[in-house]
């Protein structure tokens, strides 16, 4: 895997330190002066290139309540904390050991019986934050102790070279988890870049040309219009309009589909889900939201089956134990992490917390968040995952 | 260290501390050289443009409200919303005075307040004028204004904090992010600060706010060593003496007004000096005016998306509000930025990251959008769009691109040059 993923990414600048790994013939040309078409017609050609993983990160943005996600339906516990907004044990799809998903999780349960979910409980990080903001911020760079300035895949990118085709955002603007020290991933609207052409076509793709002696800023700038121009011809071509009655997230996910069964270069792509912020009459809108959740990835999962495709769904963090006045919960801690893809062993990893023993009514946590990105990097991006959390290198094992 | 000319820098000047200028306004300004046009600008205090009647905002939504009485509220709780950023958009690019909104830009940037929690137009737009009222002057008056600020607190909880059931958003936020940086207080600081935040409530209605006795914590507190029955005005006092905060406050300033590489040790200091025991706005600007680094040529910055939009408003005489409304939202959007909704209390992204793939693309669109709007019968090549949008030079590169375009598409097709999108 290692091996494979060094040959994959290599880039323009990445290529001078890469070449001793991979020495041939496509990178005979010289270190400077490989461009984008080469290198994409090598990775195409690359036979290897079925082997490597791609990993899909889901965010669900508001903080989804994981116990009535992954419900202790049975606990009594459970039901005493939260009579009005509890799911009893019959509702619920079962399972085993005391679990059961969201009503509304009708294809992820199908995916349970076929081994290719893995629920990974209790995820969550030291000293929890309640804030959406810091929390999120805390889930993307990777960083639970102090503020960093990178996501966690855009340093990811930063150790592997600066191609942006690598790092693909489904989203108009780059989440912070795609933005590195020197590079950043590729942002790709769902409605897909249509450039303009003719006259003005022309000398926009011309504003993308370096000029020597240039400010790094206004290098900066010419290299994202030259980096949107492959972006729109290499990946472009590939995004077709979704049906117009699919949710967000089902659009976003057939343009991630459409690249991977297009073949492109890309290793790891952002797609969202927001909404989940209810503080209140709770049940029915996150069964809804669980339900859009559910269908646009059972169908992502059908569709792109046999293609080493990992998608990775978290949350900022879970809710409270407790229900509040008003028909719903506050921010919480703790939360469970979907793993689900061919390659994934399903089952559950990772302790339950428990619901009596608490932290000032907050659930604990019982796997570090980082392990699961470690594994992410380790067995799906093929990199040390070391190099990217500041020294953090356990997985989860037996997940991937 | 290379240093630009009068102009050169008068331009810098009228980027950095303003949105660009208006047509004639860098001819006007540059004549009397550099430091009479520092003078002139940062003698500019706000003009008299009235705040807009939104209207009253709709009564909260009671618990058996209907569906459709709450999409209802929301309606014209977003209609408010849009109105508001139109209006500041409307000041930002037809104001003589640029500095102030320059500043109450920075300072929203700053203390980022977004309106997608605070629920209300009209909070956020009282906010604003604290933020213009004050931004020029004591930053103790301002910080101490924005920690009981009635938007800031529906914000960060600030209603939630109550003695035994301390919320402590408000505290970390305006330790972390606004006054000191993170690593410069403890836990413990955070802890007790929220104590001393304790019992404020917010009177929507009035658009005031205040700390209610038997909801506020008067016992004892300790915060960075500093121990008494402590309050909000008492907490600011403490973390705006800690020599940190000086250095926070220009360091932050610095980043969004002169430059993303840090000031150097000693031009740091200078600029502290500059800010002084009156903790003076004024005098931080001027010091940063002085700097060497401000006329080095190397100090250049990458315009946020409302700095260039406002900025290409500006030098092309376009009233934003003449454009339509919901493309001149969507494209900002596209770009990343739309006022009174920073992402985060972080406030927005800086530098390089808003260079995206698709960001060029939306940038283009806008500035398509904006140009159609526009007068452009006098811009007939590319020298002359790049007088009308003060770009001195084209490069090879950008002179290739623009040389087969006319009128509306040559303007547009300018804004996205490097040279354009960048602030020299």
């Amino acid at each position: 895997m290692t091996t494979t993923g060094n040959k994959r990414r290599i880039s323009r600048r990445g290529f001078i330190l890469a070449s001793g790994v991979v020495g041939a013939g496509a990178l005979a040309a010289g270190a400077t002066q490989v461009d984008w078409t080469d290198l994409i017609a090598a990775a195409t050609r690359d036979p290897r290139s079925a082997d490597t993983g791609v990993l899909v990160v889901c965010t669900l943005y508001g903080g989804n309540d994981g116990l009535n996600t992954v419900i202790p339906a049975a606990d009594p516990a459970y039901q005493k904390a939260r009579p009005d907004l509890a799911y009893q044990p019959h509702e619920v799809l079962d399972l085993g050991d005391g679990l059961g998903l969201n009503p509304g999780m009708k294809g992820l349960k199908k995916l349970w019986d076929d081994k290719r979910l893995a629920v990974v409980r209790g995820v969550g990080y030291p000293k929890p934050d309640h804030s959406h903001f810091r929390s999120m911020a805390i889930w993307q760079t990777a960083s639970p102790d102090s503020p960093q300035p990178t996501g966690w895949l855009g340093r990811w990118l930063d150790v592997t070279g600066d191609d942006p085709l690598r790092a693909v955002s489904i989203e108009p603007v780059l989440p912070p988890l795609m933005a590195g020290q020197r590079a950043a991933g590729a942002t790709l609207p769902v409605t897909g870049l249509k450039l303009p052409n003719g006259t003005v076509g022309k000398a926009f793709s011309l504003l993308g040309q370096p000029e020597a002696g240039e400010s790094p800023d206004r290098a900066r700038v010419a290299r994202s219009i030259a980096d949107l121009h492959t972006t729109a011809t290499k990946l472009g071509p590939a995004v077709k309009p979704s049906g117009a009655n699919k949710g967000q997230l089902a659009a976003q996910l057939d343009v991630v589909a459409g690249l991977v069964e297009a073949g492109v270069p890309t290793r790891a792509y952002s797609v969202s889900l927001g909404g989940f912020d209810t503080h209140a009459d709770e049940k029915g809108t996150q069964q809804r939201l669980l339900t859009e959740l559910d269908d646009a990835l059972s169908a992502f999962v059908d569709r792109v089956r046999g293609k080493k495709v990992v998608v990775l769904v978290y949350s900022e963090f879970g809710r409270r134990v407790g229900a509040n006045a008003s028909d719903g919960t506050d921010h919480g801690t703790a939360g469970p992490v979907f793993v689900i893809g061919d390659g994934v062993n399903g089952g559950f990893y990772g302790e339950q917390p428990s619901l009596t023993d608490l932290d000032n009514g907050d659930l604990k946590e019982s796997t570090d968040f980082r392990d699961v990105y470690a594994t992410m990097l380790r067995d799906v991006l093929g990199e040390d995952p070391g190099k990217i959390l500041a020294g953090h290198d356990t997985t989860v094992p037996g997940l991937l | 260290m290379p240093q630009l000319d009068d102009k050169a820098a008068t331009r810098r000047l009228l980027d950095r501390f303003g949105f660009g200028p208006r047509p004639g306004e860098l001819e006007s300004l540059s004549q009397q050289g550099f430091a009479a046009a520092c003078a002139q600008v940062l003698a500019q205090r706000p003009d008299g443009t009235p705040l807009p009647d939104l209207g009253a905002e709709p009564p909260q939504a009671g618990k058996k409200a209907s569906t459709a009485e709450r999409k209802q509220r929301q309606k014209t709780l977003r209609g408010q919303q849009i109105a508001a950023a139109q209006w500041w958009l409307d000041r930002m690019a037809g104001t003589a005075s640029a500095l102030p909104e320059r500043l109450t830009w920075f300072w929203h940037g700053h203390f980022a307040t977004s309106v997608q929690k605070v629920h209300s137009a009209r909070l956020m737009l009282h906010q604003n004028q604290t933020l213009r009222g004050l931004g020029g002057g004591d930053f103790g008056a301002l910080a101490k204004a924005m920690i009981v600020d009635p938007a800031m607190l529906l914000w960060l909880d600030g209603q939630q904090n109550k003695v035994g059931a301390a919320n402590e958003n408000l505290a970390r936020e305006f330790m972390e992010l606004f006054t000191l940086g993170v690593g410069h207080y403890s836990e413990t600081d955070v802890r007790e600060a929220a104590r001393a935040l304790t019992g404020w409530m917010v009177n929507r209605d009035a658009m005031t706010a205040e700390q209610v006795a038997k909801r506020h914590d008067s016992g004892s507190k300790t915060v960075l060593g500093i121990t008494g029955n402590l309050d909000a005005g008492g907490f600011v006092d403490i973390v705006l003496n800690r020599p940190d905060s000086p250095r926070f406050v220009a360091s932050r300033l610095w980043f969004r007004l002169v430059s993303a590489t840090p000031p150097s040790a000693d031009a740091l200091g200078r600029l502290v000096a500059g800010y002084g025991p009156q903790r003076s706005i004024g005098g931080l600007l001027r010091a940063v005016l002085a700097e060497p680094a401000f006329r080095d040529p190397a100090t250049t910055l990458v315009k946020q998306p409302v700095e260039w939009a406002v900025g290409l408003m500006r030098a092309l005489a376009v009233q934003p509000s003449k454009l339509p409304v919901t493309q001149l939202e969507a494209g900002l959007r596209g770009l990343g930025q739309v006022p009174f909704e920073p992402p985060s209390v972080g406030g927005w992204p800086a530098a390089q990251s808003w260079l995206t793939t698709s960001a060029g693309l939306a940038r283009l669109h806008l500035a398509q959008l904006i140009a159609a709007h526009a007068d452009v019968s006098h811009i007939t090549s590319g020298a002359a769009a790049g007088q009308t949008l003060g770009v001195d030079t084209w490069s090879q590169r950008s002179t290739a691109a623009l040389a087969d375009l006319k009128g509306a598409e040559l303007v547009a097709m300018a804004a996205c040059t490097p040279e354009y999108v960048v602030s020299q």
